[in-house]
């Protein structure tokens, strides 16, 4: 069967005056239905500007998709027309945005913004919806749902109005679900919430979901699969299970060597990662994470990797699906 | 004035919290604290109708040397008790008591003279360097303001404490925006250390930098307290950093602190129900781990701290809760061994 959501080489660019942005470089990956993909790197690394492009979101110009194809349910959104696209924003795949204290519109009420997509999409009439977002509010964990319709957006609290904006995404039941940094602005006794409504709702509707964080914590509880970009490159994917227990590219290992844990105790100092992330105006000929690498050979110098398997993965059956893009075997510190 | 004493450290570098306790060099003893912003109505003639309550009467001690983290979430107080301790707000209520003196008490050159011994480590690197200066004016400020050094010696103090922060004594003419965000960091660590003081608030110090520019501000933050003796109020809400580079953790909620512990005490044995939903809340990197793991869901958000609850400020979300926490504070005592809790249940 065909995987619901199929990206395939997508690469982004976007003019300034100081020169060309290469904010997305060539990145290809599949999403089954009802799957969860994390993806994690941290910020500029191009992980929003590569799901605003699937559906078209980047302002273009100064933006421009310079090449790939987005393949929703086989049909190559990236060729779709303005008209064209709108069907599938909010009604095939939704989108639920970092900043929940901006992303409302403040001078109207939230019924009817969490209601749009179902005048839009569905075509139901004010009384219908106003039921429809009842219900929606009361999905998401709102109390007193029904008498929140005509509240405005300052009324409500920012986790109220993450779940408020996760009810607006959910609105007409899509097969795809994107949230990009979801609960980054919110407390963590809020975004454990959020995660949990999240969970439970994957559960009952079935749909597929995109998450997007620098929180490599968040993921490890919700994806099944795990993308880690680096500089516009996806650097190592697999499953969850291979990203944290056997992560291959030294950029995914000082990552999360670098992370301090919770349930345990600490004495050695922090593992650390030299330096600081490229200048996305002009990368180097090389491997993008080269300069602050332990492991970097002389390949690494002039020739960028691209996404291999890895042979030999030991935290999951047959290493299927687990990739990275390094010259350098770690485990022996060879070239492979 | 007594010279400030260079605690003991593990092996690794941290100091050794037990070595502290015993030792009990208090340098910073807290009691009482309170600072309320008044809500006033009318425009000519104004009238207070109430106050935010953001701190509500805090005690506790930081003892030299240490890294006492204080952590709690948005809005509960946090970043204006760091204020009010270093006087940048006036207090409401309570005193300071800063090695044996009550800054609160102080005023006028007093005041500025007990400064130059307190500093301060903002949270947002790009809004706390000045765009407009040069990194030798930002970091020489403190200099020139308690006067500690002019012309040729100031310069040199500059490059001094830019080397002192791992950044390049030449950067001294450039301007902030030349810098990455974990550099600006270090500018404003150098400008803290500018006046040499002994103790220093770390507001959210790394909360905006990335994950892997983080490791290296908390990292040099450990090696200079090991290097000059210096004790560091860290206020924060990433709870997996405070337990790495603290010795003691305070746990605020709504103005006041509910629990205080040694911090592996704090983490392994969380008395307070708001510490222990707060710390199963914490996304653990780990899969296994967050398989197995069971949140304590907290309902509903953090009242207003205008109007907050009666009695236990907690009590409203509280899975605990009985009518008694809604009639009565719940008193701030030691529950053993230095783990001071406020909590009825105990």
């Amino acid at each position: 069967m065909a995987p619901l959501l199929e990206v395939r080489d997508l690469t982004v660019r976007f003019n300034t005056l100081d020169g060309v942005v290469h904010a997305v470089n060539g990145i290809s990956y599949k999403l089954e239905q009802g799957e969860t993909l994390g993806i994690v790197g941290e910020s500029g690394c191009g992980k929003s500007v590569s799901v605003l492009s699937l559906m078209q979101l980047i302002p273009q110009p100064p933006g421009k998709i310079v090449a790939g194809q987005v393949l929703y349910k086989g049909q190559d959104l990236l060729q779709l027309g303005e008209e064209e696209i709108q069907h599938i924003r909010g009604q095939e795949i939704a989108m639920v945005f970092q900043d929940p204290m901006t992303s409302f519109n403040p001078v109207m009420r939230i019924g009817r913004q969490v209601g749009e997509g179902l005048r839009v999409h569905l075509a139901m009439t004010w009384q219908q919806v106003r039921a429809r977002v009842a219900e929606l509010l009361d999905l998401v964990g709102i109390p007193g749902a029904g008498a929140r319709y005509d509240d405005y957006p300052h009324q409500f609290s920012g986790g109220m109005r993450q779940r408020a904006m996760i009810a607006l995404g959910l609105s007409c039941t899509p097969s795809l679900l994107i949230a990009d940094e979801p609960t980054t602005a919110l407390d963590v006794t809020i975004q454990a919430q959020i995660i949990e409504l999240v969970k439970g709702l994957r559960e009952e509707l079935g749909m597929a979901i995109i998450w997007i964080t620098h929180d490599l914590g968040v993921v490890a509880g919700l994806a099944e699969k795990v993308l880690v970009m680096y500089a516009g490159f996806v650097v190592e994917q697999g499953s969850v299970d291979q990203i944290y227990k056997d992560p291959r590219h030294p950029y995914t290992m000082a990552l999360l060597e670098s992370l301090p844990r919770v349930d345990r105790s600490s004495k050695d100092r922090l593992a650390t990662i030299p330096g600081f992330p490229p200048d996305l105006l002009g990368l180097p000929p090389g491997c993008p994470f080269m300069p602050r690498c332990a492991y970097a050979v002389e390949r690494c110098h002039h020739e960028n990797p691209t996404l291999t398997t890895v042979r030999d993965s030991s935290a999951s059956p047959a290493g299927s699906g687990h990739e990275i893009a390094c010259w350098v075997d770690v485990s022996t510190g060879e070239e492979q | 004035m007594t010279a400030p004493t260079i605690p003991t450290h593990t092996e690794q570098g941290q100091p050794d919290p037990v070595w502290i306790r015993q030792a009990h060099h208090t340098l910073v003893k807290i009691r009482g604290l309170k600072k309320h912003f008044p809500i006033t109505r009318g425009v000519l003639i104004q009238r207070q109708i109430g106050a935010v309550q953001a701190v509500d009467g805090l005690n506790f001690d930081i003892y030299r040397g240490e890294t006492l983290g204080l952590v709690g979430e948005s809005g509960c107080g946090k970043t204006t008790a760091g204020r009010t301790i270093l006087q940048l707000y006036p207090p409401t209520a309570g005193q300071v008591i800063f090695d044996g003196v009550d800054v609160t008490a102080l005023t006028g050159e007093a005041l500025r003279h007990m400064r130059r011994r307190m500093q301060m480590i903002f949270q947002d690197p790009f809004a706390s360097l000045n765009p407009r200066m040069t990194v030798a004016r930002i970091v020489s400020e403190p200099l020139r303001a308690h006067k500690l050094a002019s012309g040729k010696a100031q310069i040199e103090r500059v490059q001094e404490l830019l080397r002192l922060v791992r950044l390049n004594p030449r950067f001294i003419n450039r301007y902030p925006h030349e810098f990455s965000g974990g550099q600006r960091q270090r500018i404003g660590v150098a400008r803290a250390l500018a006046s040499e003081p002994e103790f220093i608030i770390c507001d959210e110090p790394i909360s905006a930098l990335d994950v892997s520019i983080q490791a290296q501000v908390v990292n040099l933050l450990e090696d200079l307290q090991a290097e000059l003796g210096l004790t560091f109020l860290f206020i924060a809400h990433d709870l997996s950093m405070v337990r790495h580079i603290c010795s003691r953790v305070a746990v605020m909620y709504l103005g006041k602190i509910v629990e205080l512990a040694d911090k592996d005490e704090l983490y392994e044995h969380p008395i307070h129900p708001y510490t222990r939903a707060l710390l199963s809340a914490v996304p653990v990197p780990d899969p296994d781990a967050e398989r197995q793991r069971r949140r304590i869901m907290l309902e509903g958000d953090v009242p207003s701290p205008i109007n907050p609850p009666s009695g236990c400020r907690f009590r409203t979300r509280c899975p605990q809760a009985r009518e008694h926490c809604a009639l009565e504070a719940p008193t701030w005592h030691d529950a053993g061994g230095g783990h001071f809790v406020a909590c009825h249940k105990v």
